[in-house]
């Protein structure tokens, strides 16, 4: 039988086999742990019974009202939304502004450029306790700055100009939009040194200023990018976990989801409510993705 | 002044300025660390404002890579980081080469699934992988993190890495199998030799991952202090109030430094591939 086998047929077998251990690694570490994490939320468990909750044990839907009525749960959704817009959008404007100034040549262009790719290569840990000297209240260097000390990761509220702010929220996102510039950075430079240059020199020659060039010209080519970075940013901040916790382990009114997943995983022991959250938070991520590719989508065909 | 060139001087001034303004906020905070992770805890206290310190010392590093610890803590980190690179690119490279030149069952469906691994949230898996570890007894042993880095790093690594192995051209292998090469030793004499920039890329990416990683090393390692990394160190320090602030900046630039440098050392490899196949952050 062996032998007729077609080429067609060899290839495909040979295909198979070459991207099994892919396969495999993931179905086990990612895709069957995921199903997992579904049944878990829908259990009763803790470290101490999980081996007497099997697979077909009592299914409850207990985690989730437990967890809705808990007061800290929306606290904490709406903190998640506001890092997560709040971060997305500065960190994008700012790799915005930070391409198209180093878009044309000066000298020491490479030097700038290394040190603005830093904050985004450097280990999280190492910025996070960074940040946590520079501002902390006692003999931070940023403290030493201003007249009186703030303590910027430990107080939920200040008043900034006679306007109540959220102090630490604020100090998060900033971090946020400081440590991710540099992702935006990246792409929408790269993309700016794609586009031809005989675009803008015929704006020039046409009397356009530069803020009409980046209107007219550039903006229109730089939509796909930046549709794409907020995707990206957003996704990837909406469920982030180590750069809250690191800087204020989610309190002074900081607390996001993923923090609350942690907390309820290790310190209440509570893997079902743990799990709950983490499936509502991933539930509310994808609504959000849907309503934007479809406002998105549709944009996009208009505009073709 | 015409609109034009009033904009055009305009931007004269604020294009150095705010070149100089992202200079100052990405450059000082890690110049202000590396100065305080050599001056001795003393002066800090007494003189906060200071930015360069009158007396050098080394003895904050001879701390913490002893006493502290961190010694332990890089050998592990280096034993975490090199076997994910290597088990990473012996997983991914027959693997992308497959998604790259054979048609077989299911190869567009395998693309969506790396899309979905990629985006995927670490929090959500955390949970099943905590609870699974703990059942098998696996939690505080280094192999079991080095799965979980490698199972995250490897969709994205097929992904860059196809997109390398498709430039290369196909004439060349059929070359290679008129020769007389198996499918195996063509991938192995031809196409990786001509795909070292985009495996130096892959393997610099999945180091990276594995170094700098943080949750899952804390919810595994967090219990055996002598298999922590050393981002989980450093965040496990940071909170001691035992430890001078000056000796755990040297754990940080400890930390920092190695992962600067081999990022430096194949930076264009790196964001072109960055930029291809976008990374996880």
């Amino acid at each position: 039988m062996t032998k007729s086998r077609t080429l067609r047929e060899q290839e495909g077998r040979a295909g198979l086999l070459l991207i099994s251990p892919t396969l495999l690694i993931t179905l086990v570490v990612v895709v069957l742990p995921l199903l997992w994490a579904i049944m878990l939320a829908f259990q009763d468990v803790r470290l101490i019974n999980i081996r007497r909750a099997g697979l077909f044990g009592n299914y409850t839907l207990e985690n989730f009202t437990y967890v809705l009525e808990e007061p800290g749960f929306w606290s904490a959704l709406a903190n998640t939304l506001i890092y997560t817009i709040a971060g997305t959008a500065l960190s994008i404007a700012i790799g915005l502004v930070a391409a198209l100034a180093l878009r044309e040549k000066f000298k020491g262009r490479t030097i700038v450029r290394a040190s603005i790719l830093i904050p985004y290569v450097a280990p999280v840990v190492a910025v996070a306790f960074l940040w946590e000297v520079m501002l902390n209240p006692q003999y931070g260097i940023v403290n030493t700055w201003l007249s009186e000390p703030i303590a910027f990761l430990s107080q939920a509220r200040g008043t900034f100009l006679g306007v109540q702010v959220p102090v630490a929220l604020l100090t998060v996102i900033a971090f946020e939009a400081w440590r991710y510039f540099p992702f935006a950075f990246l792409f929408i430079l790269a993309r700016l040194q794609a586009m031809p240059h005989e675009l803008e020199e015929a704006a020039t020659v046409d009397g356009a200023t530069p803020t009409q060039r980046f209107r007219y010209v550039i903006m229109p080519q730089l939509w796909r990018i930046i549709a794409l970075l907020s995707v990206l940013r957003f996704v990837f901040t909406f469920t982030k976990f180590d750069d809250v916790y690191l800087l204020t382990g989610g309190g002074a009114g900081t607390e996001v989801v993923s923090v609350r997943v942690y907390n309820f995983l290790t310190a209440r022991d509570d893997i079902g409510a743990s799990a709950a959250q983490a499936i509502v938070l991933a539930v509310v991520l994808v609504v959000f993705l849907v309503v934007y590719l479809r406002f998105f989508g549709k944009a996009e065909e208009r505009t073709a | 002044m015409s609109r034009d060139a009033f904009e055009r001087s305009l931007l004269r001034v604020l294009r150095p300025v705010t070149i100089a303004v992202l200079f100052l906020a990405t450059a000082f905070p890690f110049f202000y660390m590396v100065t305080l992770s050599v001056r001795d805890i003393q002066e800090l206290i007494l003189d906060p404002g200071s930015l360069l310190p009158d007396r050098l010392t080394l003895d904050t590093y001879k701390d913490v890579l002893t006493r502290q610890g961190f010694l332990t803590f890089m050998g592990n980190s280096a034993i975490v980081a090199v076997s994910s690179v290597v088990i990473t690119l012996l997983i991914s490279i027959p693997g992308a080469y497959a998604v790259a030149r054979l048609s077989f069952f299911g190869r567009r469906q395998v693309h969506f699934l790396f899309l979905a691994v990629y985006l995927f949230p670490a929090i959500v898996l955390a949970i099943p992988l905590f609870v699974l570890f703990t059942m098998l007894g696996l939690r505080g042993s280094l192999p079991g993190l080095i799965l979980v880095y490698i199972a995250q790093t490897v969709p994205v690594t097929v992904y860059m890495l196809r997109n390398y192995f498709e430039t290369v051209p196909a004439s060349v292998e059929e070359a290679a199998a008129i020769d007389g090469c198996s499918r195996i030793s063509t991938i192995w004499r031809v196409v990786l030799p001509l795909s070292k920039p985009a495996l130096m890329a892959t393997g610099l990416y999945a180091f990276m991952i594995a170094w700098n990683e943080f949750l899952f090393a804390l919810l595994f390692l967090v219990e055996r202090r002598d298999r922590w990394t050393v981002s989980l160190g450093l965040s496990q320090l940071a909170g001691s109030i035992e430890i001078p602030t000056t000796v755990l900046m040297a754990g940080s630039v400890v930390l920092t430094l190695p992962i600067v440098v081999v990022f430096f050392a194949g930076e264009r490899l790196l964001t072109e591939g960055l930029t291809a196949g976008a990374e996880k952050g």
